[in-house]
């Protein structure tokens, strides 16, 4: 059985955030849960994938986050508790669905997780989601430990049912990916079949509906405000006059700070866990006892900036501040020590940092920048289409996966990446605006997620580039989920179908379409150059599973290469590949044999084919 | 219990994900309150994991700079590369056994000389406990033990509130059961290689 599934009320279970956070979900009885992956949400989909092969919840992986959203947004409508799940530039691309479904309502809960980084551990940026519930006019719940995601999750659904609004869960990085013992609740049997009834005058968006919707969400919006009033999740502790107020992570760091500082006594912390909308009269009240206020919430001053609104309403002239000079950062997250200064900086208090070493005589150290895997076949690709394009003036767009790691030289085949599909469209704009070549990367899910789109539009304008589609039969950057493309029955999973790339591609009407393999470095770059040579839109299609993928599952029998005396250590091998199963013992080139698994590209680029297969003896 | 904070870092594969369950794990057994977090966002790909523990009644779950009471390095570089955690007082261990990374191994970069290393961490700290672990997990029956073994040693330095009982069952019950009996050799290999280190300084 899943250990999520486990009937123990009361039982204690270590859980990552993002367990508990499935958890909750179950505890709440969900239905029906879609997703796209991305980190830092990902566990979260994992865990409900696997529970859904063991019970009556239905899921899937979308397409992309706005696919997911409306499945989901159709299944709520139905009657069914759902939930979706995406990192939090996903609800960027869901967001179009997003403003409208606020206005449609939902009748089963639903609970949208919004997984936001903070810092950038694994985004191309680091956007504060708080806003998109205030754009869309949707409830709001901030976690601040990995018991409270648990308990909010399964409170969300029922917030939602109450309001007959989504409710947009907030998680950070730092609640995402930390564990602790959590208390587990009773498990509920979801309502696995609902039933739509019709009702075109609420459901169907025309403009007079809209306008009459509109009006309903700012009701809805009113009585949310009522419950974020009284929400037990929205706290006051201490009564001192020194005013904090902060959310999330936040909140712990807080606590901790004025322990350490032994200013507890003399505190007033508002912790908002109900952030949107905000309680403004708790706000105003809580004010009213302060002396000054520091608000504490990574990203934007969201808070800070409503808070002193409050203020200026109740008459109000006490100093409140978050951001600033001296104070916190838009920046990054936030740690303990940071929260501690500040805090103490603010309320003229002594900080008692601990004193840090001088690493002033510590020798350089080498980094560790992360490298696609030893017999990755992206490397293949990349470097089959390098030497194509030798002599060419290119540009090459890529793509959010694991082959956005092909820009880091000596491989550098990315010159732009901005978000999901993103390569296919850009391409269009270089192709048009450049007499250079321009050559495109994406990988097989993200092709899915939103690749289709721009290829469609590339081939109806008769834009001019190519497009090299790495498909490893996985989505591999966030741990390898499904995706249209993969063989389903392969992994013993009935029920789905497969999406050939290939019959797609050729179905929206590229002509010049060719399939290699990779690790076929000869045919591989001639089928390349004849696609570079193609005037219109042309797409190669590199078909080698993910080694890392392959290797997990068994299905790849490693087979080591050895460098042998006929090399002439020129070291071609690794100043092109860089493949990290290379090392130098002395000054002579070695391969690493527990790493490497004979993909046997290095040996095929080797010009005094040095390279040769380790016999088994 | 007064909190402690400890930090472990290694190198993507080397196992410590495992290790932080198993002591979580035990320290539920012994009752006292954990939180962890861990970076691991490319860490398939070859980059740097790490785990902040938190044991005690701190909110926190992660440790800012020179904050760490016990640094657990599964790397040597990467355990210098992380001192920027320690002060004064903190108890350093590490694995001498080096994993270069890619482009120290082709020639380009230094690898920073080990015994170079464990005099500037002992020059800094309160204490260094340095072994080879991977050969030790090799002793025990399999490199992939090397977690297992610097838990050993973490518990030698009995600066965690646990006992080698409660951690013993943690790993009886949270690695896989064909390795059970390597880990359990591996643990006591781990801790007697910190007994001797500790004694020899
Ligand atoms: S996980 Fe797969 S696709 Fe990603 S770098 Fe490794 S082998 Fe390549
Ligand atoms: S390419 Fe071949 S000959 Fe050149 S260094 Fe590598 S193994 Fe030796």
């Amino acid at each position: 059985m899943h250990k999520l599934l486990i009937d123990e009320p009361g039982a204690e279970r270590l859980l990552l955030g993002n367990e508990a956070i499935a958890r909750g979900a179950l505890e709440a009885g969900v239905a029906f849960a879609t997703t796209y992956p991305g980190t830092p949400s990902s566990e979260i989909s994992l865990n409900l994938f696997q529970v859904s092969q063991q019970s009556d919840l239905y899921f899937e992986y979308s397409t992309n986050e706005k696919v997911a959203l409306e499945v989901a947004a159709g299944a709520a409508n139905a009657g069914l508790r759902t939930m979706c799940m995406m990192k939090h530039v996903g609800l960027n691309v869901a967001a179009d669905p997003l403003m409208t479904l606020a206005y449609v309502g939902v009748r089963g809960g639903m609970v949208i997780l919004s997984a936001d980084d903070p810092n950038m551990f694994s985004s191309q940026n680091e956007q504060d989601n708080r806003y998109y519930a205030k754009m869309s006019g949707l409830p709001m719940l901030e976690p601040s430990s990995v018991q409270e995601a648990l308990e909010m999750t399964a409170y969300a659904f029922e917030l939602s049912e109450q309001l007959h609004e989504p409710v947009i869960l907030r998680t950070t990085t730092r609640i995402n990916h930390s564990s602790a013992f959590v208390r587990l609740g009773p498990l509920k049997k979801p309502v696995a079949k609902g039933r739509f009834n019709k009702d075109p005058f609420n459901y169907v968006t025309v403009p007079a509906v809209s306008r009459r919707l509109h009006v309903k969400l700012l009701e809805n919006m009113a009585k949310a405000a009522e419950i974020s009033e009284s929400s037990a999740y929205n706290t006051v502790t201490g009564n001192g006059t020194l005013g904090i107020v902060c959310n999330g992570v936040s909140y712990n760091y807080v606590r901790d700070a004025v322990t350490e500082l032994d200013i507890a006594e003399r505190t007033k912390i508002l912790r908002v866990g109900m952030s949107n909308p905000l309680p403004a009269d708790k706000i105003k009240q809580y004010l009213n006892g302060c002396e000054k206020v520091l608000v504490v919430e990574e990203g934007e001053p969201f808070m800070e900036e409503a808070v002193k609104a409050f203020a200026q309403e109740a008459g109000l002239t006490l100093k409140i501040q978050g951001k600033g000079e001296g104070l916190f950062s838009r920046l990054y997250e936030f740690d303990p020590a940071m929260v501690r200064r500040i805090v103490a900086g603010y309320f003229g208090v002594a900080d008692i940092p601990k004193q840090k070493l001088d690493l002033s005589d510590v020798p350089e150290i080498p980094a560790r920048p992360p490298n696609l895997c030893a017999g990755c076949s992206h490397r293949a690709t990349f470097y089959a289409v390098k030497k194509a394009a030798e002599g060419m003036d290119t540009i090459y767009p890529n793509d959010i996966g694991c082959y956005t790691l092909g820009f880091l030289p000596p491989l550098s085949m990315g010159d732009f990446v901005i978000c999901m599909g993103s390569s296919v469209s850009s391409a269009c704009g270089f192709s048009k605006a450049t007499d250079q070549k321009v050559v495109a990367f994406i990988g097989d899910s993200t092709f899915f997620h939103s690749g289709l789109t721009g290829l469609v539009n590339a081939v109806h304008n008769n834009h001019n580039f190519t497009l090299v589609i790495l498909d490893n039969g996985t989505t591999a950057m966030t741990g390898h989920q499904p995706h249209p493309g993969v063989d389903m029955d392969a992994l013993n999973m009935a029920g789905y179908n497969r999406i050939s790339i290939e019959a797609v591609v050729r179905a929206v009407g590229v002509s010049h379409v060719t399939v290699v393999k990779p690790f076929k470095i000869k045919k591989s770059i001639d089928a390349i150059r004849e696609a570079l040579a193609f005037k219109g839109v042309s797409v190669i299609i590199s078909q080698e599973i993910c080694t890392l993928y392959a290797r997990s599952q068994g299905i790849l029998k490693p087979r080591a290469f050895q460098v042998s005396d006929r090399c002439t250590n020129h070291r071609d091998c690794i100043n092109e590949l860089a493949c990290p199963a290379f090392y130098l013992e002395g000054e002579r080139v070695r391969i690493d044999a527990d790493a490497c698994v004979g993909c046997a590209v290095c040996a095929q680029i080797c010009p005094e084919n040095a390279i040769v297969p380790v016999k088994s003896a | 219990m007064e909190t402690l904070r400890l930090i472990i870092v290694a190198v993507g594969g080397q196992g410590n994900l495992l290790a932080s369950k198993v002591l979580g794990e035990a320290a539920l057994l012994a009752g006292i309150p954990v939180r962890m977090s861990e970076i691991h966002g490319m860490a398939q790909r070859g980059g740097v994991v790490e785990s902040a523990i938190v044991f005690g009644e701190a909110q926190s779950n992660i440790i800012s700079d020179a904050e760490a009471d016990i640094l657990l390095g599964f790397e040597p570089a990467e355990t210098l590369r992380a001192l920027n955690k320690c002060n004064r007082e903190t108890v350093v261990i590490t694995n001498l056994s080096p994993v270069p990374p890619f482009t120290v191994a082709i020639g380009k970069g230094a690898y920073p000389d080990l015994a170079h290393i464990q005099d500037l961490i002992r020059a800094k700290t309160r204490q260094l406990i340095a072994f080879d672990a991977v050969a030790l997990a090799k002793a025990a029956g399999s490199a992939m033990a090397l977690n297992i073994v610097l838990l050993g040693a973490l518990l030698q330095t009995g600066r965690l509130p646990i006992t080698a009982e409660q951690l013993e069952t943690a790993i009886r019950t949270k690695t896989k059961k064909a390795f059970v009996d390597n880990n359990l050799k591996a643990f006591r290999l781990g801790y007697e290689a910190a007994e001797r280190a500790t004694r020899s300084t």
